[in-house]
């Protein structure tokens, strides 16, 4: 086993997705401990554009083909396992994500490599690489010393900081040598846009999210009205988007948007990490929930274990107070 | 609400009579009636119209697979899972206590028969201002010195929404489940603040194998009312209007009792609205339509609550005094929706008690 | 056309978990088990599949928790036949473990579709349905919220989901494994007395599979996230609350 670590890119676009710019930091880094290599996978059409984004890489193994253009589980997954079958990285990182998590257990079952998803740490000690998943809701936590064999690792977007200078570095580029690929069983037809919404969520400086905790529909008029108070825009976490109470583009989270707000008002949200991913990014974290041990208030900046139905007009009349105080 | 409906109960019961049930099922009719029971108490014929009709078209819907309102659908599987609509665990029920400030004895641990158990039920036990006033109603009672105990994380919902729901068989289940809780302890009387509950344990489980002795805590603090008027101090001064639940009223008789408690708080003017006692007007939160707010207010112009609130507002008073934990929630609604707010405050009796005797 | 159904119980959250005396494993006493419920979103999927086709859908679930309970549901939702998968395992297994079972236990039947739940709160080394059409080596898409069924049923046109409300629509020709994100519908209700009727009148089949050699990630330690050492929490009654909370926006400027 090489002391190498590997990043499965992934692109949508005709752009990097920030996941892999995250594990390519992350990559340096633990590469730089064992003086490994940090080789990223490339395979799409037309790629080209992307190789400068690459520039944090020592390597970069690229399949530029038209059977890539899209991602398909299998035709992506049938290449990797032809490209790990002969090397032995000392870990694989891909994104905890639509294209990761379905390579992450394709390949783990073909090329017999033990495998590992919901990351959000990856430390070194004693030599070791030990990784930290996110597990029960964001309730537990479990810490896994990764074998001496290559593991693949599922990471958790936002898990690690995205470098913040372009590399500079100059990384070879090596093309992949694939045999004929069978004949694919799985093909892409097209790509279903989300419906135009009224607001683009990823936008606006201030978001009132509200989740479960909200209780029904009616409740929506109180945040909306907090909103529209600080000058913001209702978001919601899935439960909410499920029930129907506010349109998909209103989504934050894993499948959702990610946003970056200068503040997050979370009320009647858990925490959840598939949520918490979407936001966690935000400048100012606020959350209210009536259960203190709710994992957002590991993250969040401040917290109140009250009522979120009790506390939303309180806080609008405040606002209003503010606003008057600051115009006159 | 039969001018929302599809077809109001009268059209809904001749269509069926006629043979078109697949219609009725169909419409919206059978999840617009809160159980006010105004029908069955003016009907002639003594149709079984709330109490009867209704739950049964319900049972026909979900036997039909219709699919069912999402809010409904969540608390009815809570109630399976967890005794309780709002889905949080039974071992929690009793988290509102911890805070009462004086001694709620929980009965698994007392270990002994005790006069008075107290069956708080899901509102009061898990919702922010039924948690309040179950912390109060607490203080009272040992203020009284009255010898209590609550079932704590052993309680379960006894089952009033899920039966006006149509849910039989849950309803069946809460019984079977219930009486065998209550058959373990020895206790002298059963009181309760939730009406619906207090209805459903006095004049359905009977027949299903639980005859308890219960009461309303309205009827059983006005029993006491000579030991209660002395700690009554403190002057309230304050225009009341009493809003007679459905549950409490119509259902189970229960006119004089309330106001007999809020007649005896010094500073209290107690004044009457249009529709009072038997002709009160519900505040449409029954039958588990408070879990169908939603579906309810796309159909229906005027919410019940509000009409309500504007009756209250014109006897001049400043409180509405109410004796059922849906209320104070809805009416508080429904004072900021009609423009009430500061004008209008709402209390239940055991807050306005509370208050007067310092206990707050 | 048969369906399959995976499905596994995991611990309630509503009830919470608690780590044991080893501090690395969940400790089994303080769990409650409820149906994953992602895989009630791939019964609910497969029950629609069977009401718009012929088809026949059979689900099966390892030994853990109140499993039998969960597969009287899925009868009373109009599964046509359940198995619960008997392993003499005393601890749940592993996600590779248990997809080495099923394989065994499917490999042969002539499944044409084989759904589960894309993920479940426990899963910590990758996904069932992935793994599981690794080692069958059968077409694999995850995260689907949408199937149907296409070409006489020799191909399922399905949606799976993106970041961002975008969605891929791919052909799979089958037979294949699908992991489910969400049905197209929410998962529908079942009136208690109708599940009553079911538990007493219905077969829960047992098959015995021999399980493989066991596959676990090394866990070290588990542990709670650190309380306090988050969020700074504000006290007081509501209104005192909602003052110094818009104290801190005044300060940031995030006031108009």
């Amino acid at each position: 086993m090489s002391q190498d670590v590997w990043i499965l890119a992934e692109h949508f676009q005709g752009r990097l997705n920030d996941i892999t710019l995250e594990l390519v930091g992350k990559g340096r880094e633990l590469a730089q401990a064992k003086q490994g290599k940090v080789a990223v996978v490339l395979l799409g059409s037309n790629v080209n554009g992307l190789m400068s984004e690459l520039a944090g890489a020592d390597v970069v193994f690229v399949a530029n083909r038209p059977e890539f253009r899209e991602f398909t589980p299998e035709a992506y997954g049938a290449a990797l396992e032809a490209v790990l079958k002969d090397a032995h990285p000392w870990v694989v990182l891909m994104g905890s994500t639509s294209v990761g998590l379905d390579l992450l257990s394709l390949l783990s079952a073909r090329t017999g490599k033990p495998c590992l998803d919901s990351c959000t740490r990856l430390d070194i000690r004693d030599g070791r690489l030990f990784a930290t998943s996110q597990i029960y809701g964001g309730k537990l936590f479990a810490e896994v010393a990764l074998s001496d064999t290559t593991t693949l690792v599922a990471v958790v977007p936002g898990s690690f900081p995205k470098p913040e200078n372009a590399a500079a570095g100059r990384p070879e580029f090596q093309e992949i040598a694939l045999a004929a690929l069978p004949e694919p069983r799985t093909k892409f037809r097209k790509l279903i846009e989300p419906p135009p919404g009224d607001v683009d969520i990823t936008k606006v400086p201030v978001l009132v999210a509200v989740g479960r905790g909200i209780q029904n529909a009616d409740n929506l008029s109180m945040a909306e009205e907090l909103a529209e108070a600080l000058g913001g825009t209702v978001c919601a976490s899935r439960p909410v988007i499920d029930q129907g109470w506010l349109p998909l583009t209103r989504q934050v989270g894993k499948s959702g948007m990610t946003v970056k707000p200068k503040l997050y008002l979370a009320f009647g949200i858990s925490g959840a990490p598939e949520h918490w991913e979407g936001m966690k990014n935000s400048e100012l974290i606020v959350a209210v929930n009536t259960d203190p041990k709710a994992p957002i208030f590991a993250g969040a900046h401040y917290g109140a274990a009250v009522d979120a139905l009790e506390l939303l007009p309180l806080l609008t009349e405040e606002v209003r107070k503010a606003n008057l105080k600051k115009a006159s | 609400m039969g001018e929302a409906m599809d077809y109001a109960p009268r059209k809904a019961i001749k269509m069926l009579l006629e043979g078109r049930f697949n219609e009725v099922v169909a419409s919206n009719t059978p999840w617009l009636c809160v159980s006010c029971h105004t029908c069955a108490t003016r009907c002639p014929s003594q149709l079984q119209i709330s109490d009867g009709l209704f739950p049964a078209l319900r049972a026909a819907v979900m036997a039909e697979g219709t699919a069912m309102d999402q809010d409904l659908q969540k608390a009815l599987q809570n109630t399976y899972l967890y005794g309780n609509p709002m889905g949080i665990s039974p071992k929690k029920r009793a988290d509102w206590a911890k805070s009462a400030g004086v001694p709620v004895p929980i009965f698994s641990q007392l270990r002994r028969p005790v006069d008075v158990l107290w069956i708080v039920e899901c509102y009061p036990s898990f919702e922010p201002r039924g948690q309040e006033i179950s912390r109060l109603l607490a203080r009272i009672l040992n203020a009284l010195g009255v010898d209590f105990a609550i079932l704590g994380p052993e309680e379960r919902c006894l089952g009033d929404c899920e039966w006006l729901a149509g849910e039989r068989g849950l309803f069946e289940m809460l019984i079977e489940r219930n009486i065998e809780i209550l058959g373990k302890y020895k206790f002298r009387e059963i009181i309760m603040t939730d009406p619906h509950s207090y209805r459903t344990l006095r004049n359905i489980y009977p027949a299903l194998g639980g005859r308890f002795n219960v009461q309303p805590v309205v009827a059983f603090l006005a029993e006491r009312l000579d030991q209660l008027k002395p700690m009554l101090k403190k002057k309230l001064n304050a225009t009341v209007t009493y809003h007679d639940s459905c549950c409490l009223g119509r259902k189970t008789s229960h006119y004089e009792e309330p106001r007999t408690l809020l007649n005896a708080i010094p500073g209290i003017k107690l004044v009457e609205m249009i529709q009072n006692r038997e002709s009160s007007l519900c505040c449409g939160g029954g039958a588990s339509t408070i879990y169908l707010d939603r579906f309810i207010q796309e159909r229906v112009k005027d919410r019940l609550a509000d009409q309500r609130v504007l009756q209250a507002a014109a006897t001049g008073a400043e409180t509405l005094a109410v004796a059922c934990p849906y209320e104070p929630a809805r009416f508080e609604d429904a004072v900021k929706l009609t423009g009430h707010e500061g004008k209008l405050v709402v209390r239940d009796i055991i807050e306005l008690l509370a208050e007067s005797m310092e206990l707050a | 056309m048969n369906i399959a159904v995976l499905t596994k119980q995991v611990p309630d959250l509503v009830e919470g978990v608690e780590i044991d005396s080893t501090g690395k494993a969940v400790d089994p006493d303080s769990i409650r088990y409820i149906l994953s419920e992602s895989d009630d979103h791939a019964i609910e999927e497969a029950v629609l599949l069977k009401e718009r086709n012929q088809a026949r859908v059979e689900v099966f679930s390892l030994q853990t928790g109140e499993v039998r309970d969960s597969l009287c549901m899925a009868l009373a939702k109009g599964a046509d036949r359940v198995v619960i998968v008997t392993t003499g395992l005393e601890a749940p297994p592993s996600n590779h473990t248990a997809a080495k079972i099923f394989a065994s236990v499917l490999q042969g039947l002539p499944f044409d579709l084989i759904l589960t739940g894309v993920r479940a709160i426990d899963d910590l080394d990758g996904s069932l349905g992935g793994l599981l059409a690794g080692y069958l080596n059968l077409p694999y898409v995850g995260l689907v919220r949408k199937v149907e069924l296409a070409n006489g049923a020799a191909m399922a046109v399905v949606q799976k989901e993106f970041p961002g409300g975008y969605a891929a629509e791919l052909e799979v020709k089958l037979p294949a494994v699908l992991g489910i994100q969400a049905a197209e519908q929410p998962p529908r209700y079942v009136p208690v007395s109708r599940l009553r009727q079911v538990m007493k009148t219905a077969k829960v089949e047992e098959q015995e599979a021999t399980p493989p050699k066991s596959e676990s990630v090394a866990v070290e330690r588990m542990f709670k996230p650190e309380e306090g050492a988050g969020a700074t929490m504000v006290s007081g009654t509501p209104e005192e609350v909602a003052r110094q909370i818009v104290n801190l926006f005044s300060e940031r400027r995030l006031v108009r």
